[in-house]
């Protein structure tokens, strides 16, 4: 029998832009088992809800992530407008789901360059970020902001786009389509990105359930979850199918999103064709007194945002649960059995956000 | 084109003493488990188990009168380590049974259990 040996894995790693650390204890070149440890960055960030309004508040939970800030932000709105029964305008749902949509656009062309630079293909690397840089021009100039938007507030939206800028959206994407294609070949193609991917990190479609996996990672492995698919905001009046792949190993988990990506723009330009005129927010009135958990999907999958009100200004309580935290486990069970350098693949390709997970 | 499913909010109050069996039916029927968190109500603490089934919410609702020992779920729902871990670091619950026990060292607080609050 091989000795068996503790190798400490982060938290600081090249291949890891937060900090989580990992105790593999590997058997030879093979792990047996991975021990994870988060709280590196715990900032307390569900706690200001004590000494921020609930109106305020949606600034604080933008800023639990800096790749799904609108969603977070959405999601929170979403909560408390639950908790109030506010009926948002049609117009500003369509607008929440735009800009949702090339979040999630942004977030997966970053997740595909992160991968590149992974394994090690640095001009691939390059080429997804520069895509990605003209949907951040899409933020910069509808909203004001590349990370950071601040135009989800309670009751609607904080800015309209006009006709001509929506159309100047669907031009973009339209145009930014092909280099995608291209990109899409080299990812899904190329024998040197294959060989790191297909049959890595299998995660089996029963694993997948068992362990309440989300997002892309449930997905890949066959499992059809997708909370935009309970008809919130525009999505109900969309048309649109969650991306599935069967394999449920690293290269099923990459071709998943690379779908997405095409998935969002043309829901985008659904709801560019459908967006009606109209209000873009309804005044927010009295206090909230309450709970409503609501849900978002976010790009790593699906999000908890639970609010309970108690008549002042002040939440009693703000739960935000992200897609990692649900993620974590399949990630330490698909570990099992790997070899010790495909480890940061692996943990790579369930696209952890660790800001996001402690909060 | 889809239904409303986000407008259903089901919360069903259960018992400690029930938890296990109740949280074992919803396993036998399919739920998916979507999080859990605690939370210092203006009279004792809450825990809120929220489980999903084909994009519907069924939430169960634990009243606690105070910080103390509860069982863990883990033996059912192994994921939930995450959660219970999380409650014991920032409020100080105690799981029995807990499949993955971190000792109050999964997250790094510079307090312990800085979310407890003052009882009353």
């Amino acid at each position: 029998m091989s000795k068996r040996t503790i190798i400490p894995f982060g938290p600081q790693h090249p291949v890891l832009p937060e900090p989580v650390h990992l105790d593999l204890v590997i058997e030879d070149e093979r792990v047996v088992e991975a021990i994870p440890s988060i709280g590196y960055i715990h900032r307390g960030l569900e706690k200001l809800v004590e000494k921020r309004e609930y109106t305020e508040m949606v600034y604080v939970i933008e800023r639990v992530c800096g790749i799904c800030s609108f969603g977070h932000g959405w999601g929170y709105c979403k909560s408390v407008e639950g908790n109030m029964e506010i009926v948002v305008p049609e117009r500003a749902e369509y607008l929440r789901c735009i800009w949702h949509e090339l979040s999630r656009i942004h977030s997966h062309l970053l997740w595909l360059g992160l991968l590149a630079d992974g394994f090690g293909f640095e001009s691939l690397f390059m080429h997804s970020w520069r895509i990605r840089e003209s949907i951040l021009d899409i933020f910069e100039k509808t909203t004001g902001g590349r990370v950071i938007f601040s135009v989800c507030k309670l009751g609607g939206v904080r800015k309209d786009i006009s006709a001509e800028g929506l159309a100047e959206i669907a031009g973009i994407l339209e145009g930014i389509k092909g280099e995608l294609t291209e990109l899409t070949e080299v990812f899904l193609e190329d024998y040197s990105v294959k060989n790191r991917l297909v049959g890595v990190g299998k995660l089996s479609y029963s694993d997948a359930v068992e362990l309440c996996t989300v997002g892309p990672m449930a997905r890949a492995s066959g499992v059809v979850q997708d909370i935009r698919l309970d008809g919130h905001g525009a999505y109900g009046k969309l048309d649109f199918a969650p991306v599935t792949e069967e394999a449920g190993d690293c290269y099923a988990r990459c071709k998943v999103r690379i779908r997405e990506v095409f998935q969002s723009i043309a829901m985008i330009t659904q709801a560019i064709a459908q967006i009606p005129e109209g209000d873009i927010a309804v005044p927010v009135k009295g206090m909230p007194q309450g709970e409503f958990v609501a849900r978002m999907e976010q790009p790593r999958g699906e999000a908890y945002y639970y609010s309970i009100g108690n008549g002042s200004k002040f939440l009693q309580r703000m739960r935000v649960r992200t897609p990692t935290n649900m993620n974590i486990p399949a990630m330490v069970k698909t570990l099992q059995g790997c070899d010790l350098a495909d480890v940061p693949m692996l943990i790579l390709t369930i696209d952890p956000c660790i800001s996001c997970t402690e909060r | 084109m889809s239904e409303e499913k986000h407008l259903v909010q089901e919360f069903v109050t259960v018992e400690a003493s029930n938890l296990l069996n109740v949280v074992q039916d919803l396993k036998a029927e399919g739920y998916r488990l979507g999080q859990i968190c605690a939370a210092k109500l203006a009279e004792g603490y809450q825990l809120l188990y929220s489980f999903d089934k084909d994009h519907v919410l069924k939430n169960l609702k634990l009243p606690v009168a105070e910080v103390g020992e509860l069982p863990s779920i883990t033996l059912i729902y192994w994921p939930a380590f995450i959660y219970e871990n999380e409650m014991q670091d920032l409020f100080g619950f105690k799981f029995r049974n807990l499949a993955l026990d971190y000792n109050g060292k999964f997250f790094k607080v510079s307090a312990p259990t800085p979310w407890k609050g003052e009882e009353k």
